[in-house]
């Protein structure tokens, strides 16, 4: 074990390195490409031994990262924003295939417009693909939940892909102290690769991934991943579990943090729940009951995990780095389906949206989500999801299109 | 020079009498694809993994039944080459580092229709081209996108009605060289072949066989559903397609383009058209000479640029 300062995309490609990854096939895109520049660099000095192929698209970097699992070995393989998305149809396609990979996905910003910036609409485009997803918030986590990953989705109860998400820029080029696990450690913790009957021999031909005629066909296999999915969710803790007996740096699939007497929670995803974390101890000084909630594991979601951690809070406050146009953030409504009808659940669920865009969420807009909450507890009323956003923001966005204004008079005169 | 080995198919009696892909698929009677299929598969053999891409094809395995002997894997309309990639690598890391025996290595075979092949798959095999992967690639080429109803493709030919091509005067578009396009590329070894040439398909799909990288074939692929004629016809018109010199029978190997079966005296194009029903407006109400000599020159225009160029492998 070494102790090194690394980047959350430095310890993606250390996670990849220790899993002993056979195949990487790659595609660069801002902010991930230090991923696979790592990688490379590794094979070329033959510190790893894999093969990585850069692809002409996502799409097909996709396609072959699932033919190769679907042919018998390890694969990693790691993209972002427009990525992913190029790749949908691939996502969806070699989950049902059932040959598992671990690929990371570097949170950005989705066009238009176009930003590098982070956010989490693009890991949640992904989010009914048959991918389970795990959320990390720290560069050490980036490097265990890779870890993590390739035992969650090779485990015989699952097999799906697993997607380790990261935010771009926060974390993917910050740079913190991570352990780096000693190799044989990790190895052993991970495993060989064991494709089971999901490959291609000459002697023992396999068709995959075929056509189904009908909806009863169709919908065996599509249960059947989502009952897989679900079983993720035992696994997980499992994995978890040995996880922190063999390492010592333990990994619920919800983090909560000061919690246990809070009456107030507040729930995030990623590394912007960091910045939660530093205003509950900020309320918390100033004497007010509140904690914080992350998932970490998203698919399966941890529905059971957050029933009980919530079970006879009195206001949740959640707050979403995504949009879902015309209903608002997605993670609140995945909640509100969790706690809703269960009997302890608490009645006050708030929803706001932040964020976007790498957007800062200030400590200030903390303190007031947790008044607002409060507010909404005394009065027993839930008001309309808020979109953060401050005068000042709105201020600066009016003096950019005072600017636009002028220079587009200025070129229709001189026409 | 790249070494080929001497042919073991010289006439008809050499060819296998039975078929090693089975009998029973969905395709329709008369499908030209299917026929060009068996005649391949008949070659590479079972030791292989086919990797389909969205079309005709698609349903030639469907749950839980399968007419092929070796593997299959169904991905996307865009992506099979990549498919191809992921397949081909994964099994020669298995070789590699010793986890698989060398008997259970496979050739790997893309499987697309023409819609795939001339268009939303074209980035795709460009790229494994490029890498320089080692792979077969069988493109049916039935002219249209066959499986949603025979719209026009990239490689609809100038004139023929489609689904969305059903003004008087058919498709405006030219039928793209995909030939050229590949051969451009550089690969191992790219041929135009047809079910109805038997023998000279199952040389070059012999001769693709005996080399290494990226090895791509185009068979042209008589329609009945689509091209709108009988399907006993089926045969008869994918003749008419080679002697009235329409599909010319190539190859492309070290840099050169070698014409393996040139029709001595070309017949009319009309006597092609005239067998198919997307070309019937050509014909009635009354006879649309000008296009037809459109169609007629622009083949003879080829074969005079063949004389010209290319050295000829006359038989
Ligand atoms: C991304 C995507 N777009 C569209 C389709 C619908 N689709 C299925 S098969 C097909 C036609 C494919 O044409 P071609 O490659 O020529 O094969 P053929 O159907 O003629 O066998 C289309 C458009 C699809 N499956 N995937
Ligand atoms: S539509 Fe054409 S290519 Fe498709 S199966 Fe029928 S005959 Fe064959």
């Amino acid at each position: 074990m070494k102790r090194k300062l690394l980047t959350g995309n430095g310890a993606a490609a250390w996670g990849a390195r220790l899993a002993a990854t056979d195949y990487i096939p790659a595609f660069p895109i801002t902010p991930q490409t230090e991923i696979i520049e790592a990688l490379g660099n590794w094979i070329d000095t033959d510190e790893m031994d894999a093969r990585m192929v850069t692809l002409e698209s996502e799409h097909s970097m996709i396609t072959s990262a699932g033919a190769a699992a679907a042919t018998g070995v390890r694969v990693f393989s790691a993209t972002s924003s427009q990525g992913l998305l190029y790749g949908m149809e691939m996502l969806y396609t070699v989950a049902g295939w059932r040959a598992p990979f671990v690929l990371v996905n570097v949170s950005r910003g989705l066009s238009s417009p176009i930003t590098l910036e982070p956010d989490h609409n693009d890991i949640l485009a992904a989010r009914d693909s048959g991918f389970l997803q795990i959320h990390c918030s720290t560069c050490q986590e980036v490097l265990d939940s890779t870890l993590m990953a390739f035992r969650l989705g090779e485990d015989p109860r699952v097999r799906l892909p697993v997607i380790v998400n990261l935010d771009g820029f926060y974390l993917s080029f910050t740079r913190e102290p991570v352990e780096i696990p000693d190799e044989t450690a990790a190895r052993q913790f991970v495993g060989d690769y064991d494709p089971e009957n999901i490959r291609f021999r000459a002697s023992s031909p396999v068709s995959q991934a075929v056509a189904v005629l009908g909806g009863s066909p169709y919908s065996y296999f599509r249960y059947e991943s989502h009952l897989a999915a679900q079983n993720g969710l035992a696994v997980y803790d499992e994995i978890a579990t040995e996880f922190a007996e063999r390492f010592g740096r333990s990994y619920t699939a919800i983090e909560s943090y000061r919690t246990d007497d809070a009456e107030l929670v507040f729930v995030m995803m990623g590394s912007f729940a960091t910045k939660a974390r530093e205003a509950v101890d900020r309320l918390r000084e100033n004497g007010q009951a509140v904690g914080l909630l992350r998932p970490r594991l998203l698919r399966p979601f941890p529905a059971q995990h957050f029933q009980q951690l919530l079970a006879g809070k009195k206001g949740v406050a959640v707050i979403d780095q995504n949009i879902s146009m015309g209903m608002g953030g997605v993670l609140h409504s995945e909640l509100a389906s969790a706690l809703y009808g269960q009997p302890e659940s608490p009645r006050i669920l708030l929803s706001f949206i932040g964020g976007l865009g790498g957007r800062d969420i200030s400590l200030e807009e903390f303190f007031e989500i947790s008044a607002v909450t409060q507010r909404a507890v005394e009065e027993g009323q839930v008001p309309p999801p808020r979109l953060l956003y401050t005068e000042s923001e709105l201020r600066e966005v009016r003096k950019l299109q005072a600017v636009a204004k002028v220079e587009r008079d200025e070129l229709g005169e001189k026409k | 020079m790249t070494e080929v080995k001497a042919t073991f198919y010289r006439r008809m009696k050499d060819l296998p009498s039975t078929h090693l892909l089975g009998t029973g698929t969905p395709m329709c009677s008369g499908c030209g694809g299917l026929e060009a299929l068996h005649q391949v598969y008949d070659v590479i053999g079972e030791k292989s993994v086919f990797v389909n891409a969205a079309g005709c094809m698609t349903l030639l395995s469907v749950y839980p039944f399968t007419p092929f002997r070796g593997s299959w894997l169904y991905t996307a309309m865009a992506s099979a080459p990549a498919g191809a990639q992921g397949v081909r690598d994964a099994l020669d890391i298995l070789l590699e580092k010793k986890r698989i025996p060398p008997e259970e290595n496979m050739e790997v075979v893309v499987l697309t229709g023409d819609g795939s092949a001339y268009g939303m798959g074209l980035s795709a095999t460009s790229g494994a081209m490029e890498r320089n992967l080692d792979f077969l690639y069988i493109c049916y080429d039935n002219e249209g996108y066959g499986n949603t109803g025979q719209q026009y493709s990239g490689a609809t030919p100038h004139a023929a009605k489609t689904a969305t091509s059903k003004g008087p005067l058919g498709f405006p578009g030219f039928k793209k060289d995909l030939f050229s396009i590949w051969a451009a590329h550089k690969p191992a070894y790219v041929a135009t072949v047809i079910g109805t040439e038997p023998v000279d398909l199952a040389r070059k799909i012999e001769k693709a066989r005996s080399l290494k990288g990226p090895r791509m074939i185009i068979a042209l692929a008589p329609c009945p559903p689509g091209w709108d004629f009988d399907p006993k016809e089926s045969v008869e018109i994918g003749k008419l397609a080679v002697k009235s010199g329409v599909w010319p029978l190539k190859e492309y190997i070290d840099g050169k383009v070698t014409h393996t079966k040139i029709p001595r005296q070309r017949i009319p194009v009309e006597d092609y058209l005239k067998h198919q029903g997307r070309f019937a407006h050509l014909f009635e109400p009354q006879c649309n000479d000008a296009l037809i000599n459109e169609i007629q020159k622009k083949v003879d225009d080829y074969w005079d640029e063949v004389q010209k160029t290319t050295s000829l492998d006359k038989e």
